[in-house]
C-alpha cells in the first residue's frame, strides 16, 4: 500500500540565471523523502503555474536572485487563485531583504528562506503543512 | 469536483488530481478507472526508453513540438526511479520540454517509480489511462530503460522507441538479446557524432540475425538529432508506419490485450494476496513462523504447506 | 631527486620526540585537515630539494615566462592593481552618478553592471523584463542610454570593464559609436567586454544563442577588435562564477583555463592568428576565503597558461602567453547575517588577491547577501583595497609568498590537479562537447553539495551562521531599485524609436539580416551601423535570434 508522497515544484522564475542554491534544495529535499519537480531557469509565472497543476504538487519553491522577488512571487500566487489551486503553498528563497518579507506574506507567500538558512527549516516548514 | 467529468473535459487540475490518486493507490482510483475505462483505447502510446543521458527527453520535446504542429494534443508521462534510500525523488525530464509548459494542449506530468523494481508501475499504465480519457491524441510514456522498466513499458506501450547513443558501448549492449526484443523502432541520436552510423550498422546487422524470416521486414533503424532538430520527421513517419503496420496485421490488438491481460492478472494477484494477508493475518504469523525455522524447529515449505491445507480445509476444501 | 638528508633525519627525532609527546596530551582537532577546496594540508612544510634548473624552469623571474612570479617584473612596484569596483543600477542617469562618486573617491577603472533584461538581449518594455529592469545594474536599450551613463566621462581618460556576454557584440558596438561621436581615437580606448559564453553555459545562464553562433560573435570581436580597437580586451575568460557556482579552486582554474583553450582553439581554426589576438585574451578570477590556496592558485593559473598557449597553440610573443586577471571577491562567501563581518571576510580575500599577483581588482560590500550596495558601503569596499595597497607593505615586493615551502608545494598540487582535468576534458574531445555532455556542471554541482552538506553538519563554520549567532533586527536602508523606473524607461525608449530615422533603421537592420546568414561576414561593422541609427538591443538580439535560434538549459541534476 503506498504512502501518499509529498510533491514539491522547484522553480526559478524570471531571468536569473543563478541556479546553485536552487539546485541544492531540490537535492536536499529529494533526500529527505519528497518527490521534486525542477524546472530549471528562466520560467515564466505562467509556465510555473501551469506545471505545478500539472504536477499537482503540494507546495513551489520559487527561488530568486535578481530583486524582482517582489513583482514575480505575488504573480504566481495571483495565477494559482486564477487557476482555482490557491491550495498549493508557495514559498520563497534567495536575495530577499527582510523588509520585504512582511510584504511577501501578505501577497500570499507562506515562507521565506533567506540566505544562510538550513535546509532542515525548510522540512520542518513542510512537515508542519496539514 | 467531480473528477471523472473533468477528466473527461480535460481540465488540468482533474487530470493531475486523478493521476495523484492513482499514484497514490487510493482506494478511490477503482471506481474512477472503471468510469473512465469506456473513454480509452483512442489514444496512441508510444514508449521512449533508454539508457541514461541518449536525449530522451530532448527528443521527446521534438515529437511534442512535431504533434502540435500536426494539430494532435499531446501527453507526455516522464518516469524517473525513486531514491531507495530517501524514497524521494529529483524529477527533471520535463526541464527539457518546458517550451510546452504554457501550451493548454499538451499535459506533462513527472512519476517517480516509488519502489516499483521496473520503474513503471501500475500506476503508470492508470495516468496513461487517465490521459487516454481526457482526449489526447497521442501519449508519450517516457522512462530509463534499466532492465525490468524495459519490458514493462513494451507492455505499457503501442510501439516503442528505443533510443541509443554513439560511444556509450552501446555496441557491445545492442548484442545483449533483450535489448532487441523490446524496440519496435531504433534510434540512433546524437547522429553528428562519431560512430553513429556505425552503430547503426550494427543494429540492422542484428536485427537481420533476429528475422530469419526472408519476408518480414526488419524493423526500422534511424539516425536522428535531437538537438539539432534533425531527422525527426522521418521518425514521426517511421513510427506512425509502424503502429499502422501493427494494426493492420492484428498485432496492435493483439499486444493491447495481452497488456489487458497482464493487468488483470497483477490486480487479481494483488487482491488476492491483500485479502490473504487479512484472512490469515500474515504480518502477525510471520513473525513466529521465521522464529520457529531459526530454532530448527521447522521448515520453510512444509510449514507453509501446512498452513495453506488449513486454510483452505477451514474453508470447506480437501 | 636528491634528499635531504639531514631533515629527514632531524624530522625523525622531531616527531618521537617532540611531537609526539605533545600529541600524546592535546590530540589535534581533526584526524586530518585540508584546504577549502579538499586539498590534503601537511602538518608542517619543509623545504624541498631544488636545483637552479628547478628554479628556473618552475618559477623564473616575474614578466618572463612561465610568469608564476607575476606577469610583471615590477608589478606593484611600478603600478598598483586597477581598483575596479562593478557597479551599476537603475537608469543610467543613476549609474552615472555611482560612476563618478566612484571615481572622485580614487577608483581607477570603471566596471559596468548590466541589468539581467539586457544581459540576455530583451528591451525594458518586453514582457519577460517584468520586475528585473534597472534591479541587477543599469537598463541599457539604445546608444542613448549609453551616451547618458558615460555623460562627463571622457572614454580615454578611463578604462572600463563591461560585464556583458551574449551581446557584448553590441554594447561594445555603443561604446565604440559613443567614443566616435566624443572624438576619442579607437586606439585611445582601454577596456575589456567580459564576452565569455562558455561559462554562461556553465554556470551564470544569461546566454541567448547556442554555442555556434555564440562562438562567430566571439570571433568576429576578436578580429574586428585587432585592427580597430587594438588596446581593448576583447574577453574575460571567467572562473569566478564557475566557482560561485560551487567548485573547488581546482576547477575554477581547470575549467577556466579549458574554456580558454576552446577559445584560442576555434578562433585559429576560422583562420586568427595566434598571436594577433591571443594578447587581449584576459581573465576573471575568484578570490575565496582560503588564503594560501588562493595565491597558490593564481600562480598555478599564470604557469599552466603560459605552457598551454606555448606548447600547445606555439605562440610567440610573451603578451600571449602572460595569464593577465581581474578578481573579485567570492560574493557567496559573504552572510546576511552580522553584515559588518564581511567586511573581515572581503578584507583577507582582497589580501589573497594581491599577494596572487592580480592586475584589477573588485572588493565586495558588506550587504552582498541583501542588496545592491549603498554608498557607504561601497566606500568601505574601496577603502579596504587601498588600506592593503598603501598601509600593509605587501606591495613593496613581488611575489611576496615565493619560496614558502607551503606555498610552492601548494602551487605544485593545484597545478598537478588542474592538468588532470584538462587532459580528462581533452578525452571528452573539448569543452564545448564536455558542456554538452554535463560533465562540468555536474563536477561543479556534486562539490557545491558537499560544501553545502558540511556547513549544514556544522563541519565546516560560517562565523555568524552555524556558529557565533547573534539574534539580530533585520538591517536598515539598503539600496532599493525604485520599481517605477521601469515606466521612465519604457517612455524614453518610446521617445528614442519615436525619434529615430526608421528609414535608415531598416537599412543597418536588413543588413544585419544578411550578415548573420552569411558566415563569412564580420558582424561588427554591421552591428556598428544598427546602433548607431538607434536600433534597441531588443531589436537586433530578436533579429539575430531568428537567425540563430535560442540555447536551451543542459541540466544534470
Amino acid at each position: 500500500m503506498a504512502v501518499k508522497k509529498i510533491r514539491i515544484l522547484i522553480a526559478k522564475p524570471g531571468l536569473d540565471g543563478h541556479d546553485r542554491g536552487a539546485k541544492y534544495v531540490a537535492r536536499a529535499l529529494k533526500d529527505a523523502g519528497y518527490e521534486v519537480i525542477y524546472t530549471g531557469i528562466r520560467q515564466t509565472p505562467e509556465a510555473i503555474v501551469k506545471t505545478a497543476i500539472q504536477e499537482d504538487v503540494d507546495f513551489i519553491g520559487l527561488s530568486l536572485l535578481s530583486g524582482a522577488h517582489k513583482e514575480l512571487f505575488p504573480r504566481v500566487v495571483e495565477l494559482l487563485k486564477d487557476n482555482g489551486a490557491e491550495d498549493i503553498t508557495v514559498m520563497g528563497g534567495g536575495i530577499i531583504p527582510g523588509e520585504d518579507i512582511p510584504f511577501l506574506k501578505d501577497k500570499g507567500i507562506q515562507a521565506v528562506f533567506t540566505p544562510g538558512t538550513p535546509i532542515q527549516a525548510v522540512i520542518d516548514f513542510i512537515e508542519s503543512r496539514p | 469536483m467531480d473528477l471523472v467529468q473533468g477528466v473527461l473535459e480535460s481540465r488540468p487540475r482533474a487530470i493531475a488530481r486523478a493521476i495523484s490518486l492513482v499514484e497514490d493507490e487510493d482506494p478511490e482510483r477503482e471506481p474512477l478507472i472503471d468510469a473512465l475505462f469506456p473513454h480509452t483505447g483512442r489514444a496512441r502510446v508510444w514508449g521512449v526508453t533508454g539508457s541514461s543521458g541518449v536525449g530522451k527527453s530532448t527528443l521527446v520535446d521534438r515529437l511534442i513540438a512535431r504533434e502540435r504542429r500536426a494539430g494532435g494534443r499531446v501527453a507526455v508521462v516522464c518516469v524517473d526511479p525513486s531514491s531507495p534510500f530517501s524514497g524521494g525523488a529529483l524529477l527533471g525530464d520535463r526541464l527539457r520540454m518546458q517550451e510546452h509548459a504554457a501550451d493548454p494542449e499538451v499535459f506533462i506530468r513527472s512519476m517517480a517509480s516509488r519502489g516499483h523494481l521496473g520503474g513503471v508501475s501500475q500506476a503508470t499504465g492508470d495516468a496513461v489511462r487517465v490521459l487516454d480519457a481526457a482526449s489526447y491524441d497521442t501519449i508519450l510514456v517516457e522512462t530509463i530503460g534499466v532492465g525490468q522498466a524495459e519490458i514493462e513499458v513494451v507492455e505499457l506501450s503501442d510501439l516503442v522507441l528505443l533510443i541509443l547513443m554513439p560511444g556509450l558501448g552501446d555496441e557491445i549492449q545492442v548484442m545483449k538479446a533483450g535489448i532487441m526484443e523490446i524496440g519496435d523502432l531504433f534510434v540512433v541520436n546524437k547522429s553528428d557524432l562519431d560512430g553513429a552510423d556505425r552503430l547503426k550498422s550494427e543494429i540492422d546487422y542484428v536485427l537481420g540475425l533476429k528475422n530469419h524470416d526472408p519476408g518480414e521486414e526488419n524493423n526500422p533503424v534511424l539516425l536522428v538529432s535531437a538537438r539539432r532538430d534533425e531527422g525527426i520527421d522521418e521518425l514521426v513517419q517511421a513510427s506512425c508506419a509502424w503502429q499502422e503496420r501493427l494494426r493492420a496485421c492484428g498485432a496492435l490488438q493483439e499486444r493491447r490485450r495481452k497488456r489487458l491481460e497482464g493487468e488483470l492478472r497483477r490486480i487479481f494477484s494483488r487482491k488476492l494476496h491483500a485479502l490473504l494477508e487479512v484472512k490469515i493475518e500474515l504480518s502477525q504469523k510471520l513473525a513466529a513462523w521465521s522464529q520457529a525455522l531459526a530454532a530448527g524447529k521447522a521448515t520453510p515449505y512444509a510449514l507453509i504447506n501446512e498452513e495453506l491445507k488449513t486454510f483452505l480445509k477451514e474453508r470447506g476444501n480437501p | 631527486m636528491a634528499e635531504y638528508k639531514k631533515i629527514e633525519q632531524r624530522k625523525k627525532l622531531w616527531e618521537a620526540n617532540v611531537l609526539g609527546k605533545v600529541l600524546a596530551r592535546f590530540p589535534e582537532t581533526r584526524q586530518s585537515f585540508a584546504t577549502g577546496s579538499a586539498l590534503p594540508l601537511e602538518r608542517v612544510y619543509f623545504p624541498e630539494p631544488c636545483d637552479e634548473d628547478h628554479y628556473l624552469e618552475n618559477l623564473g623571474f616575474p614578466g618572463e615566462y612561465p610568469f608564476t612570479r607575476g606577469v610583471q617584473p615590477t608589478m606593484y612596484r611600478g603600478r598598483l592593481w586597477t581598483m575596479r569596483q562593478y557597479a551599476g543600477f537603475g537608469t543610467a542617469e543613476e549609474s552615472n552618478q555611482r560612476y563618478k562618486f566612484l571615481l572622485e573617491q580614487g577608483q581607477t577603472g570603471l566596471s559596468i553592471a548590466f541589468d539581467l533584461p539586457t544581459q540576455i538581449g530583451y528591451d525594458s518594455d518586453d514582457p519577460l523584463a517584468e520586475g528585473e529592469v534597472g534591479k541587477v545594474g543599469v537598463a541599457i536599450d539604445t546608444l542613448k542610454d549609453m551616451e547618458i551613463l558615460f555623460a562627463g566621462i571622457p572614454l580615454d581618460k578611463v578604462s572600463t570593464s563591461m560585464t556583458i556576454n551574449a551581446p557584448a557584440a553590441i554594447l561594445l558596438a555603443m561604446y565604440i559609436a559613443l567614443a566616435d561621436k566624443q572624438g576619442v581615437p579607437r586606439d585611445k580606448l582601454q577596456g575589456t567586454i567580459q564576452n565569455d559564453i562558455l561559462k554562461e553555459y556553465i554556470a551564470r545562464g544569461t546566454y541567448i544563442f547556442p554555442p555556434a553562433p555564440s562562438m562567430r560573435l566571439i570571433h568576429n570581436i576578436f578580429a574586428y577588435c585587432s585592427t580597430e580597437v587594438p588596446n581593448w580586451n576583447t574577453i574575460s575568460i571567467s572562473g569566478y562564477h564557475i566557482r560561485e557556482a560551487g567548485s573547488t579552486a581546482v576547477q575554477e582554474v581547470a575549467f577556466t583555463l579549458a574554456d580558454g583553450i576552446e577559445y584560442v582553439r576555434s578562433a585559429i581554426q576560422v583562420g586568427l592568428k595566434v598571436d594577433e589576438f591571443a594578447g587581449r585574451l584576459s581573465f576573471f578570477f575568484n578570490a575565496h576565503n582560503d588564503l594560501f590556496e588562493e595565491v597558490a592558485k593564481f600562480r598555478a593559473a599564470r604557469r599552466i597558461w603560459a605552457r598551454v598557449m606555448k606548447e600547445k597553440f606555439q605562440a610567440r610573443k610573451p603578451a600571449s602567453q602572460m595569464l593577465r586577471f581581474h578578481t573579485q571577491t567570492g560574493g557567496s562567501t559573504l552572510t546576511a547575517q552580522q553584515p559588518d563581518n564581511n567586511v573581515v571576510r572581503v578584507t583577507l580575500q582582497a589580501l589573497a588577491a594581491v599577494l596572487g599577483g592580480t592586475q584589477s581588482l573588485h572588493t565586495n560590500s558588506r550587504e552582498e547577501a541583501l542588496a545592491l550596495p549603498a554608498e557607504d558601503s561601497v566606500r568601505i569596499a574601496l577603502r579596504t583595497q587601498q588600506v592593503i595597497a598603501y598601509e600593509s607593505g605587501v606591495t613593496g615586493t613581488v611575489d611576496p609568498l615565493a619560496g614558502s615551502y607551503f606555498v610552492e608545494a601548494l602551487t605544485d598540487r593545484v597545478e598537478a590537479e588542474v592538468w588532470a582535468y584538462l587532459d580528462k576534458i581533452e578525452e571528452l574531445g573539448g569543452m564545448v562537447r564536455a558542456i554538452e555532455k554535463g560533465y562540468v556542471q555536474k563536477e561543479i554541482q556534486d562539490a557545491a553539495y558537499r560544501t553545502q552538506r558540511q556547513i549544514e553538519a556544522g563541519e565546516q563554520v560560517v562565523v555568524g551562521v552555524n556558529r557565533f549567532t547573534v539574534s539580530e533586527p533585520p538591517p536598515q536602508n539598503l539600496l532599493r531599485v525604485d520599481p517605477a523606473l521601469r515606466e521612465v524607461q519604457v517612455k524614453k525608449l518610446a521617445e528614442v524609436r519615436k525619434n529615430r530615422n526608421a528609414g535608415r533603421l531598416g537599412e543597418t537592420l536588413a543588413a544585419l539580416k544578411e550578415g548573420a546568414r552569411s558566415p563569412e561576414a564580420n558582424l561588427m561593422p554591421l552591428i556598428l551601423d544598427c546602433v548607431r541609427a538607434y536600433a534597441s538591443l531588443g531589436e537586433i538580439c530578436g533579429l539575430l535570434r531568428s537567425e540563430f535560434g535560442e540555447h536551451r538549459e543542459t541540466v544534470i541534476l
